[in-house]
């Protein structure tokens, strides 16, 4: 764990008490010869140390552009943040010039990506990305940097750390090579670690093991950690709370137990009823029907409503339904969120 | 490694005899009256036309004339030109001369095409993309038979800021404007290439783990994406050296620079087959050498690529 004073001296008007991280109606927007792609468009969530805050929702909902418009690593252009605040304990990040902005990267917040193959630079020995961050950022020496690396390779469990410090990206096995994603994530004690669908690219065995070797870190560090993630079994063992998006908002965010028992919103509904289940044999499995809108045109009013069961007229006109609070810590974008939490 | 090494090696000594075989047959068929084409307009006396004749054996047929030759050529005897002068003793002087030109076009080409490349990957459809898209186009279509001459006109005669010609010992400066027409013939590709090669990899996944490290951008760019980048550039190099020392066949000869290709367009013009086979043979082994080079540098460049 960091000293807090020795970040409030990196960082000034850094707040210990203030929430670890805070996202506020963030906007992020794509402009290409296309039109704009209106990607995230109103995220709001907070993270406190220790928990884990899973972010679920279909591909192209905005989950992975929220995490790189927190990370600060938008292709820009063709990304642009409109709106919002990002605030790590009461700093608003994307308030910061890009330089003090970059030593947040990896000092507080750090990220592990999909597919490490394509993650990890081919050409640089594993040794080497890793003590990149040592040298870089804390100006060690090349030899106290590869003792640190070896350590770390050592914490994510990868087995004889030291012969393999010197091994390139694609020496490594699928679980391995993201166990050294999660080492140079987790190098300079970061307090937000973002995970963007650590585990899609892993078979199940080895996506079990990284889990739980994401959550044993997590709780050693006391870290706060957000799980992008699509899939709902991944999410119900590790999370503490759930923000479901879709079309770039934030649904429904809920306690994990109160989502999987009694959603309030219907995407969030409809989602948890297309899980395949063994006692379900046989039956028909309930799809979502139709697409998510493409971003470039997102329909007036909720933008679910397409593809809704429940929706009426006031659910195609705009403004869109506000975050209704279906209970304190739980919120739900549904004018008829009583009905479908009622529905069970 | 050292088993590829081996192979290629092995490779090679077929690939010689094929070469030189073909050149030779080449300048065999070609071949009309070289002694007449050697003396010129002057008439030649049958007595000396016989002595010549016996000397390099004009008269025997093709595969025995071959065969001479290559007694001679391996146990590293290159022969004698018609002119009477030691191959080897011209090969001695040409070739320092021929290797600094392309040493220095290739330095240019490579200085200038790698530069400019990684800014335009960098800022695709700016200004200076755009611009130098332009220029490299029009260099690529002029043919270094325009070119050259062209240059020569300009910067030599008119402008006089170079030498029009090279003379007997060319010194840098002398050579600079030739290595110039001489780079211009692979700047083009190499810019091109830098440029994909740097804008493609600027989108990889790597780079934002970098950016998502928070390291600054110059290191980004001038470390991580560079390294990759340069791979193919490297590569493509490494193949021009053969495409500089062809070129300089028209360079030396416009330029009048007493390298390897000045000789080998005299050689050809006055059907000088010892000579012609005698200078081909050895940018058979240049060729052969820079490709195994290449081959061998990529490895050491990607570590992905291992050679059994």
């Amino acid at each position: 764990m960091t000293d807090i004073q020795a970040q409030i001296d990196v960082l000034p008007g850094l707040d210990p008490r203030a929430p670890l991280l805070e996202v506020t109606d963030l906007h992020v927007e794509f402009r290409t010869q296309y039109g704009i792609s209106r990607a995230v468009n109103g995220a709001n969530f907070m993270l406190q140390p220790g928990e884990t805050l899973a972010i679920l929702g279909e591909s192209g909902c905005g989950k992975s552009v929220t995490a790189q418009a927190i990370m600060g690593i938008l292709d820009s252009p063709p990304g642009f943040i409109t709106k919002g605040e990002v605030k790590y304990r009461g700093i608003d990040l994307l308030k910061l010039p890009e330089n003090e902005r970059r030593k947040v990267r990896a000092n507080q917040i750090a990220m592990i990506f999909q597919d490490a193959l394509s993650a990890l630079n081919p050409v640089f020995t594993v040794g080497y990305q890793l003590s990149e961050l040592f040298r870089m950022h804390k100006g060690m020496s090349r030899a106290d940097a590869k003792r640190r690396s070896i350590e770390l390779l050592d914490q994510v469990k990868i087995p004889a750390a030291r012969a393999r410090i010197g091994d390139y990206p694609h020496q490594f096995s699928g679980g391995m090579r993201q166990r050294v994603m999660i080492a140079m994530a987790l190098a300079l004690d970061p307090e937000v670690l973002i995970a963007d669908e650590p585990t899609t690219a892993l078979d199940v065995t080895v996506q079990a093991q990284i889990m739980g070797l994401l959550a044993e870190l997590q709780q050693q560090r006391n870290m706060g950690l957000i799980l992008i993630t699509h899939d709902m079994g991944v999410v119900a063992d590790v999370a503490d709370r759930i923000s479901v998006m879709y079309a770039g908002k934030v649904v429904e965010e809920a306690p994990v137990y109160d989502i999987y028992a009694r959603p309030a919103h219907p995407y969030a509904k409809a989602l948890l009823e297309s899980i395949p289940r063994l006692d379900m044999k046989g039956q028909q499995l309930n799809v979502i029907k139709g697409l998510p809108p493409a971003l470039t045109s997102i329909p007036q009013g909720c933008a679910f409503n397409p593809r809704c069961a429940y929706a009426r007229d006031v659910c195609r006109q705009d403004p869109p339904p506000p975050a209704y609070i279906v209970a304190p810590g739980r919120t739900a974008r549904c004018h008829f969120w009583r009905e479908v939490v009622g529905d069970e | 490694m050292f088993r590829y090494i081996v192979r290629r090696l092995l490779q090679m000594i077929l690939t010689f005899f094929g070469a030189t075989f073909i050149v030779y047959a080449l300048v065999f068929a070609n071949q009309d009256d070289p002694l007449q084409a050697l003396a010129g307009e002057r008439p030649i006396t049958a007595s000396v036309r016989q002595a010549l004749t016996e000397r390099y054996h004009l008269d025997e047929p093709f595969l025995k004339q071959y065969w001479y030759y290559m007694k001679g050529l391996l146990s590293g005897d290159f022969g004698t030109s018609l002119t009477g002068r030691k191959i080897s003793d011209m090969m001695t002087q040409a070739w320092p001369v021929t290797i600094k030109l392309a040493l220095i076009a290739m330095v240019i080409a490579a200085t200038v095409a790698v530069t400019a490349g990684v800014i335009s990957g960098i800022r695709r459809g700016s200004m200076f993309d755009n611009t130098t898209l332009v220029v490299t186009l029009v260099i690529l279509s002029l043919p270094i038979v325009v070119l050259a001459p062209l240059a020569q006109l300009i910067f030599g005669i008119k402008l006089g800021w170079f030498p029009p010609t090279a003379g007997a010992h060319p010194d840098f400066h002398a050579l600079l404007l030739p290595a110039l027409v001489l780079g211009s013939l692979v700047i083009a590709t190499e810019l091109r290439v830098t440029r994909s090669s740097v804008a493609e990899n600027l989108r990889s996944d790597y780079v934002r783990t970098a950016r998502a490290k928070g390291l600054s951008r110059k290191r980004v760019i001038g470390v991580h994406v560079l390294r990759n980048s340069l791979i193919p550039v490297v590569t493509l190099i490494g193949v021009d050296i053969g495409g500089l020392m062809s070129g300089a066949i028209v360079t030396e000869g416009v330029f009048n620079i007493p390298g390897v290709g000045f000789n080998l367009f005299r050689g050809i013009r006055t059907e000088d087959g010892p000579l012609v086979v005698g200078f081909v043979s050895i940018l058979v082994i240049v060729f052969l050498v820079v490709n195994l080079l290449v081959d061998l540098l990529y490895a050491a460049l990607d570590p992905r690529i291992r050679y059994e």
